[in-house]
């Protein structure tokens, strides 16, 4: 499948790679060639065994079969440890370094100058200084790692690796807390890299970063190699092709069709609803079969709405209607009783029970909801379980495995699951997409407007753009902790909210709330 | 399905049959039972009836720790319940001594839940306090004094048997059957396994996590002051200073022996009984070899040692792999 005019010599080699996890197979013979100087791209869709290559790789996982080489040497790496001192470095998505000490701490951390066994604080930092000045990032090397952005997290933790001598830079999902600037940074601090010869793997779901900065790809699809290609070579539409081996149809398309819809009736009503020092005072009307996106930066209150409506933070002002009647909202359990659903935008943390089964998180919140006298009986938790893994296309269709084994997409396809189990009238979304490839997006996606045709009410918040627009009937455009617009029909489209966004006021201002 | 022993149960049984074999091997006699009085006796029955304290610690303290809590006042809430029943035993009757020191238990356990799940204090030092001043409580119940008592109803909770079984082991098995019917019987399981697995994503699921916590910890009282009458009956008085005294170990070991961790979420009821036993059987068989009680300490901790080496899934790959490398 190798297309390409050879650039350089072969630096990473993987060679018949298998794994697999009991039944599951992970990988099935994959090979991946790395070249010294380029930057890589593995794409595939969850479950598609990028997670896994790249922790065989990195001595995360053993292997079942094949060859792992390195420059030509055979690299049998037992832990993160060995991989980094064969030189495989990698920087995941989540910076494990430590916040709370200073930037230069953190890069020589474990192997600080020392002069009569003291640390030589002063060396340190000039060291450090001049290392990031490599990377054109120019800080305070004594502040707080914690008290930069992301983006000079993820560079400080690039730093430190390349700085172990690496000749493989494995970046696992690095842009998927950044924002557009903080990615430009990232990504010229990559090329400087591959121009100094070190092989940059890149994996991620963001396409339109792939073709900015990558000189190959390669897909995976259910643990097998579906191709390598040159990226001047491969037109996005075959990409997606690879990567789903189906085409993914109309997925951005907007649907000005449906957007005249007849008005329906009010499911919830909030009215001057807020919380001092969290969040402005806010007027919001969810109608049944109405999706209502939340657009804004991060940081300009979106979750905190959707934590106010779910009452997981409590209002001190202004009141909530449901089908017209005051209800109380002093905890999430009030909501659930008034069925209320919320999926939260931090899956691990506030979503799924990692240590118990599909079935058991399945059935979380509908057995809340019934109270402890009311258990459900296995039979229908059985049930329960078994219509939603096939209703959703849960995978791997299994109920009695734990919930943490299973991919980001399959996860939040199981929230999904615990709270339509409950029947509910309103859901809130929290970015429902992060983290989830193409595939899965699309698939989430096509549920939103099921559910919404379905009568339900949807309060949607989203980063991307684009998503926002493909299924919102309304956008509420949010800035400093505050809801400022409301876009409606054909005025919704990206160019308009980020007009809103910026500006804070193009049309339908009537909205603006204090 | 309410008290199925998973594969997980394995090294807990096969811990608890290996020290019963050896108890056999230091003393011959072990497993000979005989009836008398119409109750039975023999050593077999001297681990369930001397272990039943402890059991009933257990009973309370695995749900405890299934919420990611702990409860380091069990063995004080004993010397408080066991103070009081003896106290009231002889002027008030047996029936109204049970009760209070059965309240005064619950009360208790209202107190750490209060604690623990309103205030938010960290399980270990909230109920650090009730384990501190619990004691000293029940001296001021006791005047100082060792309280004897001579109703024969209450001695009877110590030293009587229904059918040939003692009856702690009976009121053991009680508990064990009423609270696995409440706990696997309703969703409470389901529930408290999933506020210790993740808290934050329980109360977001609409668990009402602060009632269930307060719940746990009144049973884990109730549990205690029961615990403190069956010992308090077994000697015929109460000794504040000594009765209970660092059963919650004992009790947090039994659990943790039992499979359960203490980072919370699954649990078994079932499995902490076993651990319990492991712990008398231990402690029976070095006072029947005759060896000096002292030995019980050095011995115990290496027990524990191995059955959590057992239960170790790291050292179980370790030892998978030494095996495939040699074959």
């Amino acid at each position: 499948m190798n297309a390409s005019p050879d650039p350089g010599p072969a630096l990473l080699e993987v060679r018949g790679l298998s794994k697999s996890f009991g039944a599951l197979q992970a990988l099935q013979e994959v090979d991946f060639t790395l070249r010294a100087g380029e930057i890589h791209a593995l794409l595939g869709e969850n479950g598609a065994g990028k997670s896994t290559l790249v922790k065989v790789v990195t001595g995360v996982f053993d292997r079942d079969t094949g060859i792992v080489r390195l420059d030509g040497t055979e690299v049998v790496a037992r832990s993160a440890r060995a991989a980094l001192d064969a030189g495989i470095a990698t920087v995941y998505q989540e910076v494990n370094l430590l916040p709370n000490l200073s930037v230069a701490q953190n890069l020589y951390l474990g192997r600080q100058p020392t002069r009569f066994g003291l640390v030589r604080d002063a060396e340190m930092r000039r060291r450090a200084t001049a290392l990031l000045a490599e990377f054109d990032l120019h800080i305070d090397v004594a502040a707080p790692l914690g008290s930069y952005s992301v983006a000079v997290q993820h560079i400080t933790a690039i730093a430190r690796a390349v700085d172990l001598s690496a000749r493989v830079l494995i970046l696992d999902e690095p842009t998927a807390s950044l924002d557009r600037h903080e990615v430009e940074i990232l990504f010229a601090v990559v090329r400087k890299l591959a121009a100094r010869g070190i092989g940059v793997l890149f994996v991620t779901h963001f396409l339109d970063q792939v073709y900015e900065i990558c000189d190959r790809i390669t897909v995976l699809r259910n643990g097998r190699l579906m191709g390598e290609r040159t990226t001047a070579e491969l037109p996005r539409i075959e990409l997606i092709r690879m990567m789903l081996g189906r085409e993914l149809a109309e997925t951005t398309s907007a649907r000005a069709a449906e957007r005249a819809r007849p008005v329906r009736q009010v499911c919830a009503r909030f009215e001057g609803y807020g919380k001092a020092g969290y969040l402005s005072p806010f007027d919001l009307v969810l109608h049944h079969g109405e999706v209502v996106g939340l657009a804004g930066l991060l940081g300009s209150g979106r979750t905190e709405t959707a934590r106010l409506v779910f009452g997981a933070e409590r209002a001190d002002s202004g009141r909530a209607l449901v089908e017209g009647q005051p209800v109380r909202l002093q905890s999430p359990r009030d909501a659930v009783a008034h069925g209320f659903g919320y999926c939260p935008e931090e899956r691990k943390i506030d979503g799924i029970i990692a240590e118990l089964t599909v079935r058991e998180n399945i059935v979380l919140a509908l057995q809340a909801k019934r109270g402890l006298a009311r258990p459900l009986s296995r039979s229908e938790q059985d049930e329960i379980a078994a219509r939603f893994i096939k209703l959703l296309d849960i995978r791997p269709p299994e109920p009695e495995r734990p919930i943490g084994l299973l991919s980001g997409g399959n996860q939040q396809k199981a929230l999904l699951a615990r709270w339509l189990a409950t029947a509910p009238r309103l859901l809130v979304l929290d970015e429902p997409t992060r983290g989830i490839d193409v595939g899965a997006h699309a698939e989430i996606i096509r549920l939103i407007r099921a559910l919404c045709d379905d009568g339900l009410a949807l309060l949607v918040i989203s980063s991307e753009l684009d998503e926002i627009v493909t299924y919102s009937d309304r956008v509420i455009v949010l800035r400093d902790r505050a809801h400022v617009d409301q876009l409606q029909g054909d005025a919704i489209d990206v160019s308009n909210i980020l007009a809103a966004i910026a500006a804070g006021s193009v049309v339908g201002a009537e909205t603006v709330q204090p | 399905m309410t008290f199925s022993l998973q594969r997980r149960g394995l090294a807990q049984i096969i811990a608890l049959l290996v020290i019963l074999a050896v108890d056999r091997i230091v003393s011959p006699q072990f497993f000979d039972l005989r009836l008398q009085d119409g109750r039975l006796f023999g050593s077999l029955i001297d681990v369930l009836n001397r272990g039943a304290p402890v059991a009933l610690l257990s009973l309370g303290m695995v749900l405890v720790i299934a919420t990611r809590g702990i409860d380091l006042s069990v063995g004080a809430v004993m010397a408080i319940s066991g103070a009081i029943a003896a106290s009231l035993a002889d002027s008030h009757g047996v029936p109204l001594a049970i009760a209070v020191a059965l309240g005064a238990g619950l009360l208790c356990g209202l107190w750490n839940g209060f604690l623990v799940a309103v205030l938010g204090i960290q399980p270990i030092v909230a109920t650090l306090i009730l384990m501190v001043a619990g004691r000293g409580i029940a001296q001021l119940i006791t005047e100082g004094r060792i309280v004897t008592f001579t109703a024969p109803d209450f001695v009877w909770l110590g030293n009587g048997a229904v059918l040939g079984v003692p009856v702690p082991v009976v009121i053991v098995l009680g508990m064990l059957v009423i609270t696995g019917a409440v706990v696997r019987g309703s969703a409470l399981g389901l529930l408290i396994e999933a506020t210790g697995g993740n808290a934050r994503a329980s109360e977001l699921a609409g668990i009402g996590t602060r009632a269930m916590i307060l719940a746990v910890y009144v049973w884990c009282g109730l549990c205690a002051a029961l615990a403190g009458v069956i010992a308090a009956a077994d000697i015929m008085g109460a000794d504040a200073n000594n009765a209970g005294l660092w059963l919650e170990l004992d009790a947090i070991l039994a659990v943790v022996i039992g499979g359960t961790s203490l980072f919370g979420g699954r649990f078994s009821l079932v499995l902490a009984m076993v651990g319990a036993l492991i712990i008398q059987a231990m402690n029976t068989g070095i006072l029947l070899s005759g060896y000096p009680p002292e030995f019980n300490l050095v011995v115990k901790a290496a027990v524990v040692l191995i059955v959590l080496l057992l239960q170790s899934p790291r050292l179980a790959s370790a030892g998978a792999a030494l095996w495939r490398a040699r074959s």
